[in-house]
């Protein structure tokens, strides 16, 4: 009654407040529990402070030193004062470690030098060259320099097979210690492929399905439903089973005389096992873009003297086309992102990029590394997201 | 009229090769999901195909062995916890997204919808990051809010299609008659919308039923739910027994998304017919 453009903004202002607060909770728990974590966790990447916590007399000794000729000689009581200390405080062996992802090997030098138990006193330049050469050489203490520092593109750096050179410009690491362009360009080609597969087996399923009377239609999306429904988890077990050296699959080539292949732990048992879990991801929107193109348009293309694949090329791919992005927009990106399948079906040659994060964290407890790859996985993920994320309406996730 | 027959010739065989393609792509996807059902019947310690006898002794050994019975009550657990969490607050976050006031409407709906798409490794070590931080690791609540992030995307989603052939006026009927809010979303919207809200409560409890990597990186031994000792068992050797425990899983979630997936195509049009007429 009272409709007087104030009442008429608090009221807008009321219903911008309910619809926030009631979306608040969920967005609340996500920022703690999600968004926090894997901000830091990126973070990690770029930060590293063991170094710096673990050598501060020693950063304090070289922070004004240029690199050019030797250390100065402060820096040998000094560095002999933070390993005493380290060593007392117990984190010796994760500086230790801290140090040997710039400076490889330094690792046991660093960790016999504390065992000397130098006397700061006493410590000098002839002291350390007694226990090890390096501890002379001016590159050991530029680079212990560089790791004083919490911030370092290092990982970053490394994450993409590149590093600092000596004359500061930024290399590729020698080719024995290029791993990960490898293990990104392998993850690509993988989610390319079951891509590109999964689009061959579906398109003309879903053609035919969107043409086909409708229980007939029903009984496809059925049959196509009863795989995407059932856990992830349980088809890999299953595609296990078959791939088997004594599986399904072998004893049916055996029919035929051929075989027996070995398909477990191979790269193309872990494609087929990845096309059969992603298929129905490609399908679904596919589906569901065709089911609504009007069939009386090829028909009237037909009546019109098209031959049938010209009107299909000109009339319907065209109004597929969107169906057809979104499902191998969304089978790529997940593709992307494979940690299962591959660990439980490939072979040790088949690891993908989230293999080799969660082998940082768990066997290598390097989590700047794991941080670093991350970094570049996600990237690319939201890069692509964001790119063709308009294609991805919510109704193409709607059926998971 | 022979180029008639041409024609009808050119298309019967082409129909004949779609539904060929069909039927062969149609097998690849059903048949791999029904071998550990047979073989989880079989009698015999290994996998010989086709089956011996049939027997239910892996189930026996399932539902008897005590590390199998208490992975699947954590799972249960962990997976009603996420998913009583998940539909509340993505039922409430679909309503307020569905409101033509919320702010930046688009960031916060792809926000929400984030977790779907991120790698799972990598949410994987956020959860831990985030539990190590409140000392929620090797506990159900840890895995529970961990797997409500994952699951809440799916109700937040079916609920927002249920909501698009709401009739807002209804609401507002209620109100004129005298319902406070809470009441009038009771009575009246929540029938009309309950079959997206329910089949956005069993997307997220087959996700979290289905989830094992944030579940190794949260759970120690006591705490390993059903999916976690698949995975491990698989790492070890396949048994018949993982067979059983796969198919268990495998039957849960069909029953759970069949029945809302059914429920929900015969009420949409009860949405659709519920409006107060111009």
């Amino acid at each position: 009654m009272t409709d007087t453009p104030v009442a008429g903004r608090s009221g807008r202002d009321g219903a911008r407040s309910r619809a926030v607060l009631l979306a608040a909770p969920l967005l609340g728990l996500m920022a703690l529990a999600f968004f926090a974590p894997i901000l830091w966790l990126l973070a990690m990447s770029v930060y590293d402070p063991t170094v710096a916590r673990g050598l501060p007399a020693t950063a304090e000794a070289l922070a004004g030193w240029s690199g050019d000729g030797n250390a100065p000689a402060a820096v040998y009581p000094a560095f002999a004062a933070d390993l005493g200390a380290a060593r007392e405080a117990g984190t010796l062996l994760d500086l230790a470690r801290a140090l040997n992802t710039r400076l490889p090997g330094i690792r046991s030098r660093v960790v016999s030098a504390a065992r000397a138990n130098i006397d700061p006193a006493a410590a000098d330049e002839a002291r350390f060259a007694a226990l090890h050469k390096s501890w002379v050489d001016p590159a050991t203490w530029r680079a212990v320099q560089a790791s004083t520092s919490p911030w370092t593109g290092f990982h970053l750096l490394a994450a993409l097979d590149l590093r600092v050179g000596a004359d500061g410009s930024i290399e590729r690491v020698p080719a024995e210690q290029a791993i990960f362009l490898k293990v990104f360009q392998r993850t690509f080609l993988l989610a390319a492929a079951v891509t590109l597969l999964t689009l061959i087996l579906a398109f003309p399923v879903a053609y035919f399905a969107a043409q086909a009377p409708r229980p007939l239609a029903t009984l496809i999306l059925a049959l196509v439903l009863l795989p995407f429904w059932t856990s992830m988890l349980v088809r890999t077990a299953s595609w296990m089973v078959l791939l088997q050296k004594e599986g399904a699959v072998n004893q049916i080539l055996a029919l035929f005389g051929l075989g027996p292949l070995s398909l477990m732990y191979s790269t193309s048992g872990l494609l087929i096992a990845m096309m059969h879990i992603q298929l129905p991801f490609t399908f679904l929107p596919i589906y569901s873009v065709m089911k609504n193109i009007p069939t009386q348009q090829l028909k009237a293309a037909y009546s019109l003297g098209a031959p049938p694949l010209t009107a299909f090329r000109r009339i319907y791919l065209p109004q597929a086309m969107p169906g057809v992005a979104a499902g191998c927009l969304l089978t790529f990106i997940l593709s992307l992102g494979y940690y299962i399948t591959p660990a439980l079906i490939g072979g040790p040659q088949d690891q993908v990029i989230s293999n080799s994060v969660a082998n940082y964290i768990n066997a290598e407890l390097n989590w700047h590394m794991a941080a670093a790859l991350s970094v570049v996985l996600l990237a690319f993920t939201f890069v692509l997201y964001a790119a063709f994320g308009r294609y991805l309406a919510p109704s193409s996730l709607k059926a998971k | 009229m022979a180029d008639g027959m041409h024609v009808s010739f050119s298309a019967r065989l082409r129909t004949g090769l779609l539904a060929g393609w069909t039927v062969l792509v149609l097998l690849f996807l059903v048949v791999p999901i029904l071998i550990p059902v047979v073989l989880s019947f079989n009698s015999e310690r290994f996998f010989l195909f086709p089956p011996s006898d049939f027997s239910l002794r892996w189930y026996q050994e399932v539902l008897g062995e005590e590390r199998w019975r208490a992975s699947i009550v954590n799972s249960l657990v962990v997976g009603f916890g996420a998913t009583c969490l998940a539909t509340v607050l993505g039922t409430m976050a679909a309503l307020g997204l569905d409101a033509p006031a919320f702010p930046a409407r688009r960031l916060a709906r792809a926000l929400i919808m984030s977790p779907v798409i991120t790698p799972i490794v990598i949410t994987a070590v956020g959860s831990y990051l985030f539990a190590a931080q409140v000392e929620l690791i090797n506990t159900y609540a840890g895995l529970i809010l961990a797997h409500t992030i994952l699951g809440a995307p799916f109700v937040v989603v079916t609920v927002s299609a249920s909501l698009t052939g709401f009739d807002a006026n209804l609401m507002r009927a209620a109100s004129m008659c005298g319902a406070p809010p809470l009441h009038a979303f009771r009575r009246v919207m929540l029938p009309l919308i309950l079959p997206g809200v329910l089949s956005g409560a069993a997307f997220a409890f087959v996700t979290s039923f289905d989830e094992v990597v944030i579940a190794q990186f949260l759970t120690g031994a006591t705490h390993r739910t059903l999916p976690l000792q698949m995975f491990t068992g698989l790492r070890e050797q396949l048994s018949p027994a993982l067979a059983a425990a796969a198919t268990f899983m495998m039957l849960l979630s069909l029953v759970l998304l069949g029945v809302t997936e059914i429920l929900r195509r015969r009420t949409a049009q009860r949405v659709a017919r519920a409006r107060i007429p111009a």
